[in-house]
């Protein structure tokens, strides 16, 4: 190890939604390693040990390698020629990133669409329908004393979500830390997670909506019929304890992950803990929140929010932004074999989206911009290295809580980053169709002169 | 003899350590094409540690190593496995009008293979 190390204090870690802010980075400045990553957990250590600099092209055209600059002309002649093509990703890259790829889909008249799409699209789908109760995980770390976590594994995912946020941390109305506050784990197997809690409910699998309006109807004083166990897998006492326990705290929280939306229900179940929630709020402070998963994946919905309306799944064919969750949303458009180019930012949706996706994206001019050689960025027509966020990278993510924060970047990358990619494509496609493409239904015809 | 069982799908922080060094790697991919069964299912099917076993939808099938996971972790007629390409060769590709593919609580057939099917992913 060389001399010529910097510290890095108050570092962000862009692994998960918890975007921790306290890491304290030890850089070896001669071979641009991160050797010390001091407070992280141990994805966080993984993230910043292994987002070393690689001896990589700086593009691969067609698998040949190329510059940046012909990979963006490259990209720019894809997007300028496709007629239906989708933008996708998003979750692993700044705010000033996204908002650059949101105006290329405007530019283009195509579809901006995000990783939110298959992480927690339906619990965007349940805000739209019920609502949500927020609070910043500095409210729930001060003040909650009854935590819940419903379908998700965050000693696994979210590792520090317990110990810096909503497990162990003394907070200011819950002075002794664990012992104030009271921990239930629902899910439909043992984890990791499950010995953190005080009470554990496995449910049945696919039963997350009945435990769900069950809850609701104790809540409301209703009569639940004892055969819910044999349904549900959960006891009537268990589950009248529970609504007792929800009623009566002071501050109480629900996170839910990934078993309640990518399951049989998806919006249904998001809807039904949302709802629940706000039965809550009839007897005490209850929040309900999902546990973000990619370390800009919130940062996605606000910037697709703030300038379309609309989170996720947005089509501006028409020369406006629509929102359909299923027409328009990545999966949907590649399994019907609609669109004909696709650019993927951060993100690799070739290793984890359905077979049929997987086989159009085969089948289309793909353009791929991440840090990491993919499964995606191997079947891309152009594939773009780039500088890592967080590491290499300035700019704003936002936490789980769509808190926004502020990245400290170690060390430079010889890479450029997405947001200097994307703005160069961006300005390189603006030539080419001199200025946004007309709407498909507005534009003159040779009938129509 | 195929059994029926329900898959989930899901993280684990192994593999979420292992796609920091890369997806294509040889940890990822091990980890990624493993599957967590019931040990009294996996003794009933004739399989132990690290046996083959195939997995198949309606759209597609994989072939895995098995991994054991005891009664009070793992209950029977529930296999876990972690996300990754393996995994997406089971998915469906209806959203029900969500844009949210299942990826857990799958319905799968799952049976024993010969000890010299490889693993999808193994390496030669």
């Amino acid at each position: 190890m060389s001399e010529n190390i910097k510290t890095v204090a108050d570092a962000t870690c862009t692994f998960c939604g918890c975007v921790c802010d306290d890491i304290v980075l030890s850089v070896d400045m001669d071979t641009h390693q991160i050797t010390k990553s001091q407070n992280a957990c141990v994805l966080g250590k993984a993230w910043f040990k292994e987002h070393s600099i690689e001896e990589r092209p700086a593009a691969l055209i067609a698998g040949r390698p190329a510059t940046t600059e012909e990979g963006v002309e490259e990209a720019a002649q894809i997007l300028a020629k496709a007629r239906y093509p989708i933008i996708y990703g998003l979750s692993d890259t700044t705010c000033e990133a996204q908002r650059v790829a949101v105006s290329i889909a405007d530019m283009i008249g195509g579809i901006v669409d995000t990783t939110t799409s298959v992480c927690h699209g339906p619990t965007g789908m349940a805000f739209q329908g019920i609502g949500e109760s927020t609070a910043s995980l500095g409210e729930v770390r001060n003040r909650a004393d009854l935590v819940i976590f419903w379908g998700g594994n965050p000693a696994e995912a979210h590792p520090r979500l317990f110990t810096r946020y909503a497990v162990t941390p003394k907070g200011m109305y819950v002075p002794n830390g664990r012992k104030d506050r009271t921990i239930v784990l629902v899910d439909v197997r043992r984890t990791q997670s499950t010995p953190v809690a005080d009470i554990f409910l496995q449910v049945k699998p696919r039963t997350d909506f009945e435990v769900l309006w069950a809850l609701r109807a104790l809540v409301k004083g209703l009569k639940v019929d004892e055969s819910i166990e044999e349904r549900t897998g959960v006891s009537l006492a268990v589950l009248e304890d529970l609504a007792n326990r929800m009623k009566t705290c002071r501050f109480g929280v629900i996170f839910f992950g990934m078993g309640i939306t990518m399951n049989r229900g998806r919006h249904f179940n998001a809807g039904a803990l949302l709802a629940l929630g706000t039965d809550l709020n009839q007897f005490t402070h209850f929040v309900v929140a999902p546990a973000r998963g990619h370390g800009n994946v919130s940062g996605a919905d606000n910037v697709v929010s703030w300038q379309t309306g609309f989170p996720f799944g947005v089509n501006f064919n028409r020369g406006y932004p629509r929102f359909n969750p299923g027409e328009w949303t990545t999966v949907d458009v590649l399994c019907r074999g609609e669109a004909d180019a696709a650019m993927i930012i951060a993100s690799d949706p070739a290793s984890n989206f359905p077979k049929a996706a997987i086989e159009h994206l085969k089948r289309i001019p793909v353009i791929t911009l991440d840090p990491k050689t993919t499964v995606t960025s191997t079947l891309a027509r152009v594939a773009f290295t780039t500088a890592t966020y967080g590491i290499n990278v300035p700019g704003t993510v936002y936490r789980m809580d769509n808190v926004p924060i502020s990245l400290r970047p170690a060390f430079e990358s010889p890479y450029p980053s997405d947001q200097q990619i994307l703005t160069a494509i961006r300005e390189r496609v603006s030539a080419l169709l001199g200025g946004n493409r007309l709407p498909v239904n507005t534009a003159p015809t040779a009938a129509a002169s | 003899m195929a059994e029926r069982m329900t898959l989930i799908g899901g993280r684990s922080s192994k593999q979420g350590t292992a796609l920091c060094v890369g997806k294509l790697g040889a940890e990822y991919i091990q980890i990624s094409s493993t599957v967590e069964m019931n040990v009294e299912d996996m003794a009933r099917l004739g399989l132990s540690n690290d046996s083959r076993v195939r997995l198949r939808t309606p759209v597609g099938e994989v072939i895995l190593r098995c991994k054991g996971r005891e009664t009070k972790d793992l209950p029977s007629g529930i296999l876990f496995m972690a996300y990754g390409p393996f995994s997406s060769e089971l998915m469906a590709g209806d959203t029900a009008a969500s844009g949210m593919p299942l990826s857990k609580n799958l319905d799968v057939e799952v049976e024993p293979v010969l000890e010299e099917a490889q693993p999808q992913g193994a390496t030669p």
